[in-house]
């Protein structure tokens, strides 16, 4: 059993700032995990700019930001950086059970940071009937397959919700040659950022249906088209308003939620709605001395404020840990 | 003439009312800032974005290079430009901030890598 003052869960932006604050704040002793092969996490792949313009004011690539922090946590020799660990168990004294390659490892700290982001919301979960074949996607997976490992993964593309990575994609799909054929959004307006209607969409004069929602996924092997309708004030199909739409992918954008089973299974209290943990104050749970913070907290718009609650988070576990000590 | 038109320099996304005069602009409202009044000019001339993309690689730790336009680019040219940075192979380590192409298409415009082609490691 390794034991130590502070330990963090997540290598990405959240992770690395809740870190560098909390070595700022007086803590010496921190571990830091990341299941990935590099530190910096999703902005990896989100390779478009507009990250940092609160942060940094200029305007930045998901990798440019990421660099920042990365070469800075990598110049503070106190804070030791384990990659391709992956947490698998949180108990509620706070012992942290990780893999890593050819060891099963234990750490207690007196304080936990989670920093464990966020997962998108599959077509299971808002219930598209339809087959199950080939070709249907989360929207960050497509960015990963686009943009880390230079896969396309289709040619005529249908995006259901319009939230931002959908309309990133969308973008980029039409860049790589591919055409996208229709953005569904069940409701009345865009989830995304108004500014990636004009630059993604708009740009590129892809057809965005509101009040739509997509009835059902065709395809044997692969997909073969969708069918969309057209929804009433109850969100239900109206009557007459069917069309069927051929495509050979299916990317679905219709949201983010916490990923927080490992603080649920130290016994933290969690809001089952929208799995952030209960808590009176921002990055705290029910558990004294385990934070949360970035979008495992809760889901933000911009990686800029995810930045600036982690820096809060690092500074909580450094006030924590001076109290205990 | 007024046209309308949704800022894109910041995530805020203001809406401008854009008065058009003989094809040049007289008049811009809505912007919280002075970034508006500028973007509106050029939307209304020659619209420019920075171009994002990603440039194979040969050799490296990474399969693909991610890259940026130094700065935005005709909004005419970014089909093209595509063209040219698929073309482009990177075979020897580089920097963020590493010129990956010189001279995009004759714009004076560089294209540039947004991450380290080795793995982060801390130095020893």
């Amino acid at each position: 059993m390794i034991k130590r003052d502070l330990v963090i869960v997540g290598g990405g932006p959240a992770g690395m700032a809740a870190a560098i604050a909390a070595y700022e704040n007086g803590v010496k002793d921190i571990l830091l995990i990341e299941r990935d092969q590099y530190l910096g996490g999703i902005l990896n792949q989100c390779i478009h700019t507009g990250f940092g313009l609160n942060y940094f004011k200029e305007t930045l690539t998901g990798p440019e930001y990421a660099d920042r922090f990365m070469r800075k946590i990598c110049s503070i020799p106190d804070i030791e950086i384990s990659l391709k660990s992956f947490a698998v168990r949180l108990t509620g004294d706070k012992t942290l059970t990780y893999l890593k390659p050819g060891s099963l490892n234990e750490v207690r700290p007196k304080a936990i940071i989670m920093a464990t982001g966020c997962r998108e919301k599959t077509r299971e979960m808002i219930h598209i009937p339809g087959t199950r074949p080939a070709g249907i996607f989360s929207a960050g997976l497509a960015q990963k397959l686009i943009n880390i490992e230079g896969l396309l993964p289709g040619r005529e593309v249908v995006v259901i919700g319009s939230g931002d990575i959908g309309l990133i994609m969308a973008r980029r799909f039409m860049l790589e040659g591919a055409r996208v054929k229709a953005i569904i959004e069940i409701e009345g307006k865009s989830r995304g950022l108004v500014r990636n209607m004009v630059q993604c969409v708009e740009d590129f004069d892809i057809p965005v249906y509101f009040n739509h929602k997509v009835l059902e996924i065709h395809g044997k092997d692969r997909v073969e088209k969708v069918s969309v309708a057209k929804v009433d004030s109850k969100m239900n199909k109206a009557a007459g308003t069917e069309f069927d739409i051929t495509c050979d992918t299916v990317l679905v954008s219709v949201g983010l939620i916490p990923e927080n089973e490992l603080i649920e299974m130290a016994g933290v209290a969690i809001d089952k709605k929208t799995n952030s943990p209960v808590s009176k104050e921002v990055n705290e749970t029910s558990i004294p001395g385990v934070f949360v913070c970035g979008n495992s907290f809760k889901v933000y718009d911009l990686v800029d404020s995810v930045t600036a609650d982690s820096e809060l988070a690092g500074k909580l576990a450094a006030e924590y840990l001076g109290s205990v000590r | 003439m007024i046209r309308n038109m949704i800022c894109i320099e910041c995530p805020k996304g203001c809406a401008l009312s854009v008065d058009i005069d003989n094809g040049k602009v007289v008049k811009v409202q809505g912007a919280k800032c002075p970034k508006g009044a500028a973007y509106a000019a050029l939307e209304v001339q020659d619209p420019v974005r920075t171009l994002t993309a990603t440039v194979s690689s040969e050799g490296l730790v990474l399969r693909l290079i991610p890259v940026r336009t130094n700065k935005p680019i005709p909004k005419k040219c970014i089909l093209k430009a595509m063209e040219e940075i698929k073309k482009v192979k990177v075979k020897a380590p580089v920097k963020v901030g590493d010129v990956i192409v010189k001279d995009l298409l004759g714009l004076g415009v560089k294209v540039v890598a947004t991450r380290d082609s080795g793995a982060m490691t801390r130095p020893s």
